[in-house]
């Protein structure tokens, strides 16, 4: 009953890593850049909601709709004022950039909310009792699964079926190539971040549900570990990300149980290290020869 | 022989050395004139660790061209075992200076095994890889040594690992009488014994700046530059692409422990979580705005944010926001093409003037 007590919560962080590794994964795919911001971007898609639910009384799916839509407008507009000029820059320049970006949002976000932590009210509460009460679930653990499930389904579809997401496909391949072909790659390079932020907005409020303290740095260590997660399955991979960030939320929750609370985050990022050692690429990732 | 007569990047490495030398002389006068303020006599002997750091991660990023996002990590390995050499060596040699060089020499030698066990499977991969791995190195790093303890007594050196989360510095049974709590876990190393000071923060970075620059005007570092500008061309003229990427990325680990080893004995009290990712991207970003493969862009870049923020203090609450925005913009302008195209067109106008 334990063990799968922890697996479920494996799981169901795994499923927050998915989503958070889903957004780097696609904009890695297209704009090759390492986006550190994006790990914010869920702090900031915590506080609206939070905003919404307490201060404006709204319903926790309004408030969640809400801070999707600001969080894909500050996605377009982060990408467009300070990305878009750096196109053509070296990447360890958009890199600082995103890291500017990073400190940007965290410090309004100190200055607008403090420092002090706030107490995040779960979207849903309570949970399902299984077993004859030996085994309680928590409702939020099945929202995070069931989420992360539709998402990823629905990003498979959009990538291989639509128009919009051939064309990112198209983009990250070959971006002049795709250009000649009359596809509008900017357009498509802020198409991916505005569905990349949007991921993160869902996100910040599955992940702040689950671990109700919301601070100006909430976002920075998942954000870190979701790249783990994505870098770990394969990055520029969807099911990749989905399966990496899941296998990080069952090792890291096994670690915690197991081994040791302080060394947890060790034994992961150890876990990704042999992994690379052995498939450079990710486990889904496909490895591509250089030619000369 | 003349300034002019040298070649030119013989004459901007003894520009370099004029410049860091100058820059010493200037501080020191103006430190016992008392013309400095408390807080930037504080940040001297950090400023020069991390010029030495930036020199270092300089190496790796501009030099190699290999992407690194644990350059904390070093430095903490190096902080951590100069801190435990230094405190064990308290009755030995009881000269602080001669402590404080053995003590960086640890760090230097600890980290460079550091780098050789991150560096020897790791550099192998390619692209973003070793990015990702040296951030992991970088966190595993923060947190062993959040778990270590360490104590000395007179039977030597005790180390244990807290890894329940409940032992103490109690549990490694010193010695009342002899011994001295060095590291204790999550707390950190505390009631360090100070020993750096700006003199052998000067020497360090004179020091790394003589191996670097040596380094990169030498035959090796040639090769090195090779594999940065073309692995499949250098590694056909038959350069040994593991040797000298290890060479680079071991004495850049190295460099970065001695900095850390002095950076660690200039405050009585430090945690291994001051070490974490923020620091080695804050190093990064010294690298990056100094101009990759630019050593005296790194050191006018450390010396210049790290008291920026300090000089930001006008703008109180908002200085970080601004440190951010100052980041953004300067990025922005720096690769700005029109600018550049401008840029280029005054120096190369200035070069005319100077051949007529």
């Amino acid at each position: 009953m334990e063990f799968l007590s922890y697996l479920i919560s494996g799981i169901s962080l795994g499923s927050v890593y998915a989503i958070i590794a889903l957004g780097y994964t696609m904009v890695y795919g297209i704009a090759k850049m390492l986006n550190f911001a994006h790990g914010d971007i869920i702090m900031v898609g915590g506080y609206i909601s939070f905003c919404a639910m307490s201060y404006l009384g709204l319903p926790s799916v309004l408030a969640v709709v809400l801070a999707m839509l600001v969080c894909t407008v500050l996605g377009i507009v982060i990408e467009g004022l300070a990305y878009k000029p750096l196109r053509s820059a070296p990447s360890l320049a958009v890199l600082i950039t995103a890291i500017g970006v990073s400190y940007f949002l965290q410090n309004s976000a100190l200055l607008i909310w403090k420092a002090a932590p706030k107490v995040y009210p779960p979207v849903v509460s309570g949970s399902l009792k299984l077993f004859g009460g030996r085994l309680s679930v928590p409702y939020v653990s099945l929202l995070t699964m069931a989420v992360c499930l539709i998402i990823m389904v629905g990003l498979t579809l959009f990538t291989s079926k639509s128009k919009m997401g051939k064309a990112m496909r198209a983009c990250s391949e070959d971006k002049g190539a795709a250009q000649l072909m009359g596809i509008n790659v900017n357009a498509t390079i802020s198409t991916t971040f505005a569905i990349g932020s949007a991921l993160a907005a869902i996100a910040g409020v599955l992940l702040c549900s689950a671990y109700p303290t919301l601070m100006p740095t909430t976002g920075s260590m998942p954000g870190i570990k979701a790249f783990t997660a994505a870098v770990f399955g394969g990055i520029g991979s969807i099911p990749g990300a989905f399966l990496g960030g899941l296998l990080l939320g069952i090792i890291e929750a096994m670690a915690k149980a197991y081994i040791s609370t302080n060394l947890a985050n060790s034994i992961v990022f150890a876990v990704l290290i042999v992994v690379l050692l052995v498939k450079p690429a990710g486990l889904l990732g496909k490895y591509v020869p250089e030619k000369v | 022989m003349k300034i002019s007569q040298l070649k030119k990047t013989t004459r901007t490495d003894f520009l370099t050395y004029a410049g860091v030398i100058a820059a010493f002389v200037i501080m020191s006068v103006l430190q016992s004139n008392g013309s400095l303020s408390r807080s930037l006599t504080g940040q001297l002997v950090p400023i020069c660790c991390y010029m030495s750091m930036a020199v270092s991660l300089n190496l790796t990023v501009g030099i190699l061209g290999e992407l690194s996002l644990g350059h904390a990590g070093f430095m903490s390995v190096g902080a951590f075992s100069g801190i435990t050499a230094a405190m064990c060596l308290q009755n030995t040699i009881s000269s602080a200076p001669l402590r404080l060089a053995v003590a960086m020499l640890v760090g230097f030698v600890c980290a460079a095994v550091a780098g050789l066990i991150v560096g020897a499977p790791v550099l192998r991969l390619r692209g973003d890889y070793l990015a990702i791995v040296t951030l992991a190195f970088g966190e595993i790093i923060k947190e062993l040594v959040n778990c270590l303890l360490v104590g000395h007594d007179a039977n030597g050196l005790h180390i244990a690992f807290n890894l329940s989360g409940n032992m103490t510095i109690d549990d490694l049974h010193l010695d009342p009488e002899t011994g001295i709590a060095i590291i204790k876990g999550a707390q950190g190393a505390t009631a360090t014994k100070t020993i750096a000071t700006f003199t052998a923060g000067f020497v360090l970075v004179m020091l790394t700046l003589i191996i670097v620059l040596n380094l990169v005007r030498s035959r090796a570092g040639r090769a090195i530059m090779a594999l940065r500008d073309n692995r499949i061309a250098a590694e056909s003229v038959g350069i040994n692409i593991t040797k000298y990427k290890l060479m680079a990325f071991v004495l850049s680990a190295a460099l970065a422990g001695a900095a850390g080893a002095l950076y660690g004995l200039n405050f009585s009290s430090l945690q291994a979580t001051k070490f974490n990712f923020n620091t080695s991207i804050l190093i990064l970003v010294f690298v990056v705005l100094g101009g990759l493969g630019n050593i005296w862009g790194s050191l006018i870049a450390a010396a210049l944010l790290t008291v920026l923020p300090e000089l930001l203090r006008a703008f109180s609450d908002y200085r970080m926001l601004v440190y951010a925005i100052v980041l953004i913009l300067v990025m922005l302008a720096t690769n700005n093409p029109t600018l550049k195209s401008w840029l280029s067109r005054l120096t190369g106008r200035g070069r005319e003037k100077e051949a007529a």
